[in-house]
């Protein structure tokens, strides 16, 4: 219970073209993430998924079921919103139970399940509540609640996150981690933020400008992007971009290499540098170097080092973990 | 706060303003309600004079409670202002929904065309209205000042309405939709508790005008069981003679229900506001 499939998925307004062609494959009880920058088609996609959004062309198929002419509460589907949505006027019971009772169960099963939810989000002090006099993290928990009750095939998240702090987005982060293994539900899930794309995903779908860039694993995207755009999107600092003629290597047009593949060294390496800027994070410490033989590039040391800005440094890249692209931007493997 | 915005001078500047504004304003009201219940010599020989004793006359109230008809006559206005507000704000809050909710071809025509409704009094149309009634058949009677008052009310109900709907969340109804809540829930359940803010705007708006109409009520429907009270009063204004007295009681009377609507409406605007909305 809870596959999608996507076939040739087309979404345009107007003459602008947002989704051009995806076709995905979601197996059960997967974890899903869409990731890619601000208009890259992923949240059009998610809504495409909901029923919110009618698709230009292309089939969806939930559980093997065609529901492209389904109406979203049909689908089996629960989704959670940046801007948690919740009922304004009802109390966080009620938030949580008006899907059930839209949908004609019996009372006792919307208490049982509202119980069982809110006992997965430690809600059941708030429960009487309404959503005004809630923090943030306890509205978001509510609008996750609100999806557990529904019970459904598929939960689509849409940049659940965003609106929290920092420390409450690492803990509804860890809760989110703890209800996928728990329900063992199949959910699709929406940001723009690679952290959390990294942490949660099974699998990683890279979108931009509407075209599917790499699906896979957090570690396959790591270690084995298969373009420039997948290569410079995931890890952070970004990949380091060096034009291959500069190397001397005449079989790629670019070679990539992450900041945290390259080592320093005051006395000797490959490539001579200066150091630009400094930033000490205690755990890291990222140097921002600009050479003559390959440009500006980044480095990531791990732990305290004492770099200054102006020391002339010498760097080594790891030679196995050099990325080649070809002219069109594609890794050569 | 920088200093300049809360500086003395410029705050009471401020006030006064707001205090002359406020003092035009209510000085005719008042000015109404004390010589209503003067003598008719004082009216005319002191009217800026609060009643003393001595020119403390209740004459106007008995003469216009004992006319008798007019108990009928307050109904009557009541029965179409209150009709006409509840028409205008269910008609105008849906038309303003599916404005700015849906995406259809000639939306935006749709909203200008409606808007037109505010540039152009609805009185040039008298004529043609009155023909309308007559053909129908619905000369005095309640109904054809409500239809009339509805017609009226809905372009501004729907200007201002829609721009308010708007602002209520996508996800919200979103949310609705896929906790399987029909089109008609999402608009009565979760928008209209929303904009009830401007829902009192408007019905404010909307009945001032009706309940202080002369026009209509003289043209559509000026039998005695359909008079309301602002055409009712008129009976006191002769060609040569007219009882003030009379007159500014029957005017000091018709206040005090709009003056009950108002604060039942103000009284929404004030929850409205502080119930708190998607964030």
């Amino acid at each position: 219970m809870g596959s999608l499939q996507l076939k040739s998925v087309r979404k345009s307004f107007g003459t602008v073209d947002v989704i051009k062609g995806i076709d995905l494959d979601v197996k059960d009880g997967e974890f899903v993430i869409f990731v890619g920058p601000s208009g890259c088609g992923k949240s059009t996609l998610l809504r495409i998924i909901a029923g919110l959004e009618d698709a230009t062309s292309g089939s969806i198929t939930i559980d093997g079921a065609e529901v492209v002419t389904v109406p979203p509460a049909k689908r089996g589907i629960a989704m959670v919103f940046q801007s948690y949505a919740l009922y304004p006027h009802l109390t966080v019971k009620d938030n949580m139970g008006l899907g059930l009772k839209q949908a004609g169960a019996p009372k006792d099963e919307i208490e049982k399940r509202v119980a069982k939810a809110s006992g997965m989000l430690s809600l059941e002090k708030y429960l009487a509540r309404r959503p005004a006099e809630l923090s943030g993290g306890q509205r978001q928990r509510v609008a996750i609640g609100r999806a557990i009750v529904r019970e459904p095939k598929l939960f689509l998240f849409d940049e659940p996150l965003s609106n929290l702090d920092a420390a409450l987005r690492v803990n509804t982060r860890l809760e989110i981690a703890r209800l996928h293994r728990e329900l063992k539900a199949t959910m699709i899930y929406v940001t723009h933020d690679q952290v959390e794309a990294m942490t949660l995903a099974d699998k990683i779908v890279v979108l931009d400008a509407g075209v599917i860039q790499q699906v896979g694993s957090p570690m396959e995207l790591y270690n084995r992007p298969a373009n420039l755009f997948v290569a410079g999107f995931i890890g952070s600092p970004g990949m380091n971009f060096i034009d291959a003629e500069r190397l001397g290597i005449s079989d790629a047009r670019t070679i990539g290499v992450r900041p945290e593949h390259i080592t320093l060294s005051r006395e000797s390496g490959d490539w001579q540098a200066k150091a630009v800027h400094v930033e000490h994070l205690g755990a890291d410490t990222i140097v921002y170097l600009e050479s003559e033989k390959v440009g500006a590039f980044t480095v990531r040391l791990f732990g305290e080092h004492h770099y200054q800005p102006d020391d002339v440094v010498f760097a080594t890249p790891a030679a196995d973990q050099m990325h080649r692209f070809d002219a069109n931007g594609q890794a050569i493997r | 706060m920088s200093k300049a915005r809360t500086s003395l001078t410029r705050t009471s500047l401020v006030h006064l303003a707001l205090i002359g504004y406020a003092i035009i304003s209510v000085f005719p009201v008042f000015l109404t309600l004390i010589n209503s219940m003067k003598d008719r010599n004082a009216i005319f020989r002191n009217p800026m004079q609060l009643p003393t004793p001595e020119t403390f006359d209740l004459v106007g109230y008995t003469t216009v409670l004992g006319q008798g008809d007019f108990a009928t006559y307050f109904q009557n206005s009541f029965i179409v202002t209150v009709a006409s507000i509840a028409l205008v704000l269910l008609f105008g809050a849906m038309a303003a929904f599916a404005l700015s909710e849906y995406r259809f071809r000639g939306n935006t025509l749709m909203g200008l065309y409606l808007a037109i409704g505010i540039m152009i009094p609805i009185r040039l149309g008298t004529v043609a209205i009155l023909q309308g009634m007559v053909a129908t058949g619905l000369v005095n009677t309640l109904t054809a000042l409500v239809l009339v008052y509805t017609a009226q009310g809905i372009p501004l109900a729907v200007f201002i309405l829609s721009e308010f709907m708007r602002t209520v969340s996508d996800d919200l109804k979103n949310a609705g939709r896929i906790d399987g809540l029909s089109e008609y829930a999402i608009f009565f359940r979760l928008v209209l508790p929303l904009v009830r803010p401007a829902m009192a705007t408007v019905a404010v708006f909307t009945m001032i005008p009706i309940w202080n109409d002369l026009w209509f009520p003289l043209i559509l429907a000026p039998s005695e069981a359909t008079k309301t009270v602002t055409l009712g009063s008129q009976i006191f204004i002769g060609q040569f003679v007219t009882n003030w007295n009379a007159v500014l009681a029957a005017l000091s009377l018709a206040i005090l229900p709009v003056l009950i609507l108002y604060f039942i409406f103000s009284r929404q605007l004030i929850r409205g506001i502080t119930s708190g909305a998607v964030k």
